[in-house]
């Protein structure tokens, strides 16, 4: 045992807090609150004051610890930032692989220390720039990517053996990850140097993003496919990035973003110790992705509570025994629907503190959004603000030199505690509904998550919740940034390439591999070697997400509200 | 599981052949639809409520791939809460999906939401659509991310509104009052 206070000490405190509450009322009865009651974003209530009494039960050292310990709740590694920064990874991916591979450039010619790739509508749902569904979409919020020939475009000049690279995809992950291994090997960069990460998190898909191709079962089990052939082939890759990201801007709560993730974790590895894999042979390429919104306590106790849950997860319900298993290394990026399409500059203002928040709860990795992200794809302008908020942050304010400084905070330590206590509940309840899978069926946290949103929607209209140049602060104004304009031409330009790429392929070879591929799917056989071959022989995206919609059905939205 | 191949085949077939499928959900507590579960027993209104006078019926439809649905969402339950009938198409709808169940719902408006950039093409289509079927006294709006200078441009193929981020609800709903007369 490690408690802080004795407990006369507390009782002493506890006396005294009365009085001053007292002190406090008397005040009040004078020049009254501000508010009736005052609550974070997410709409929890907070108090006026914490004291050692909301922690008296706390235990340095197993809710603590130290950083680079279990629990973890103050960071995954011993030196966290004293070591190494966190690796300022820019979310980028405009018009055709061309222009996409320009801006990776100039970010890593301003300091960017990892890739991260954003992928256009047609790509993310598995369609060709060619496909009737694609049209108009092309390049429009992301690069487009149909053949291998685009991703070698894409990652041309770069030093793939250095950088690592995140790609946002989900639905058709298996597929672009093969295509980047194609790419590597052409290069002479072996599988087993490549690091990166793929997103591929279908749970929170169908929770909260919502790019769908097959239904939830099939779509799990080409995620084990993804993790088993990882850790054996590609051990330095992340294979699934478990992401709350999407499921906060779909308009949850910081504690529903919290244990849907988590819950998700949890179905990923129970789906994957299933297949026969050993717990530790992959939990360690688990990674996962947090959204950072603008209540910055509330943020912060979160990413602490999610290190040290996660910790509790693996290690008792799993029973992983490596350290690495344990831990819950995180990428964040700023929350995007805390942004203003009013008054935009405000918006770099937004994301900084969204951003210090990030690094004081120990991110791996970091996006923080460019001020316009809101209006359109970033300029190159725009996103090198973005880039350099992190750099100030990292470089000049000190708050790297600490490890973990909020941690013994009464406010934080008892925000992180009752974070983690909702979030608990939560797990237990889809538990009982028998997992995710079941819970994703009966539409409960896509439920959870719309009523949540709703509300907030229903706050802000009555001007509980404030955005400042929205319902509050607002002015007469024409927006005053040049936006980018994704070119008309372009998807014209892109089905012309595509078209190139088939004509001078061995069509023979493509359709032999997409035989051998359908085969595999049938068979439950692992669905990556074959999808390495097809993506080689020059397949098309959508040519390979066809065998999986031909095997596996296709989902629909169910459409409720 | 879930998946109504009808709306994924429809792709490219002419508009007289698409089929769809669309969950009422008006009469229903949202929280009791479990997923995938179709309930055809209500697509015919006429035998639930028939001596009841005509409400405002509004179909809130997600052109494209676009997978942003906060706010058409949101603003089909503002719409239901205030006393308007409403049909939500769901994601990635096609412009013949969401002109074939606007006619097929007789709806008084279509609600486009659009957070992907592809507005242009797409609110486009369901106009041309509207027009080509003889449908266009269909009243359509949009939402969603809109570069100011495209407004003009789709105001100009008869959108008749579009309410961009941060727009208080009441006042859709409000302009909804205004111009949508039941028919």
């Amino acid at each position: 045992m490690s408690a802080l206070f004795k407990k006369e000490e507390v009782l002493h405190i506890k006396a005294d807090k009365k009085d001053w509450e007292e002190f406090y009322r008397e005040k009040m009865a004078a020049a009254p609150q501000r508010k009736e009651a005052f609550s974070t974003v997410s709409g929890k209530p907070i108090q006026a004051l914490y004291t050692p009494d909301d922690i008296q039960n706390f235990d340095y050292g197993t809710s603590l610890g130290f950083p680079g310990r279990f629990p973890y709740t103050r960071g995954v590694q011993a030196s966290m930032y004293r070591g190494r920064l966190w690796t300022m990874r820019m979310f980028a991916g405009l018009g055709t692989a061309e222009e996409t591979n320009a801006r990776f450039h100039h970010l890593v010619k301003y300091g960017q220390t990892g890739l991260s790739t954003a992928f256009d509508m047609p790509t993310l749902m598995g369609y060709d720039t060619d496909s009737d569904r694609a049209r108009g979409e092309c390049g429009k919020c992301g690069v487009a990517i149909d053949t291998l020939k685009d991703m070698e475009i894409l990652f041309d000049g770069l030093p793939i053996d250095r950088l690592t690279t995140s790609m946002t995809i989900n639905p058709p992950a298996p597929v672009l990850w093969a295509m980047y291994i194609a790419m590597a090997e052409k290069r002479g960069v072996p599988r087993e140097k490549l690091g990166g990460t793929i997103q591929n998190d279908m749970l929170k898909e169908f929770i909260a993003q919502k790019t769908f191709m097959c239904p939830p079962e099939p779509s799990l089990r080409l995620i084990v496919d993804t993790i088993e052939f990882g850790s054996k082939a590609v051990p330095r890759w992340n294979t699934v990035s478990i992401s709350g990201y999407h499921i906060r801007e779909a308009g949850s709560t910081a504690v529903q973003e919290l244990a849907f993730t988590l819950a998700n974790g949890i179905a990923y590895v129970e789906a994957a110790v299933k297949r026969g894999l050993d717990v530790d042979a992959f939990a360690p390429r688990l990674s996962f992705f947090f959204n950072s919104h603008i209540d910055f306590f509330e943020e912060i106790a979160k990413f602490r509570a999610a290190r040290r849950m996660w910790a509790h997860i693996m290690r008792h319900r799993f029973k992983a025994k490596k350290e690495r298993s344990w831990w819950l290394r995180f990428h964040t990026q700023t929350a995007g629907c805390s942004l203003t399409a009013q008054q935009p500059f405000n918006n770099v203002v937004r994301t900084a503190v969204e951003a210090l928040a990030a690094v004081l709860g120990g991110t791996q990795s970091l996006h923080t959004n460019a001020f316009d992200e809101v209006l359109a794809i970033p300029t190159e302008e725009a996103a090198t603000i973005a880039l350099r908020t992190q750099q100030i942050l990292a470089e000049e304010t000190g708050i790297v030199n600490a490890i973990d400084p909020l941690g013994g905070s009464y406010y934080i330590e008892t925000l992180t505690e009752e974070m983690e206590q909702a979030a608990w509940e939560y797990i237990e309840k889809i538990d009982d509904m028998g997992g995710m899978l079941k819970a994703i069926e009966k539409n409960y946290p896509q439920m959870e998550i719309a009523d949540a949103a709703y509300r907030f929607q229903q706050d802000f209209d009555a001007k509980k919740k404030i955005m400042v140049g929205v319902n509050k602060y607002t002015i007469e104004e024409d927006i005053p940034v040049d936006i980018y304009h994704a070119d008309d031409a372009l998807e014209e330009r892109q089905i012309a390439r595509t078209n190139r790429v088939k004509n001078d392929r061995d069509q023979k070879r493509v359709q032999a591999c997409l035989n051998r591929l359908a085969q595999a799917c049938v068979d439950g056989e692992n669905v990556m070697p074959y999808l390495i071959d097809a993506a080689s022989a020059y397949a098309t995206l959508q040519e390979m997400c066809d065998v999986f919609r031909n095997v596996f059905g296709v989902y629909t939205d169910p459409g409720t509200f | 599981m879930g998946a109504s191949g009808s709306v994924q085949d429809a792709r490219g077939k002419a508009l007289g052949v698409v089929e769809y499928e669309i969950i009422t959900i008006h009469f229903l507590c949202f929280r009791d639809l479990f997923f995938g579960i179709r309930c055809p027993g209500l697509k015919n209104r006429a035998t639930i409520m028939p001596a009841l006078k005509r409400k405002i019926r509004i179909l809130v439809a997600k052109p494209g791939l676009d997978g942003h649905d906060r706010g058409a969402r949101i603003i089909a339950r503002a719409f239901r809460d205030a006393g308007f009938e409403v049909i939500y198409t769901g994601l990635h709808q096609s412009p013949e999906q969401i002109v074939m169940a606007a006619i097929q719902e007789d709806v008084d408006l279509i609600g486009l939401s659009s957070l992907a950039a592809a507005h242009l093409h797409l609110f486009r289509r369901v106009m041309d659509l509207l027009r080509e079927q003889g449908a266009d006294d269909i009243l359509v709006i949009g939402g969603g991310i809109i570069p100011d200078r495209d407004i003009p441009k789709l105001k100009a193929v008869g959108v008749k509104e579009i309410f961009l981020p941060g727009t208080p609800l009441d006042t859709i709903i409000d302009w909804v009052r205004e111009h949508v007369k039941p028919r």
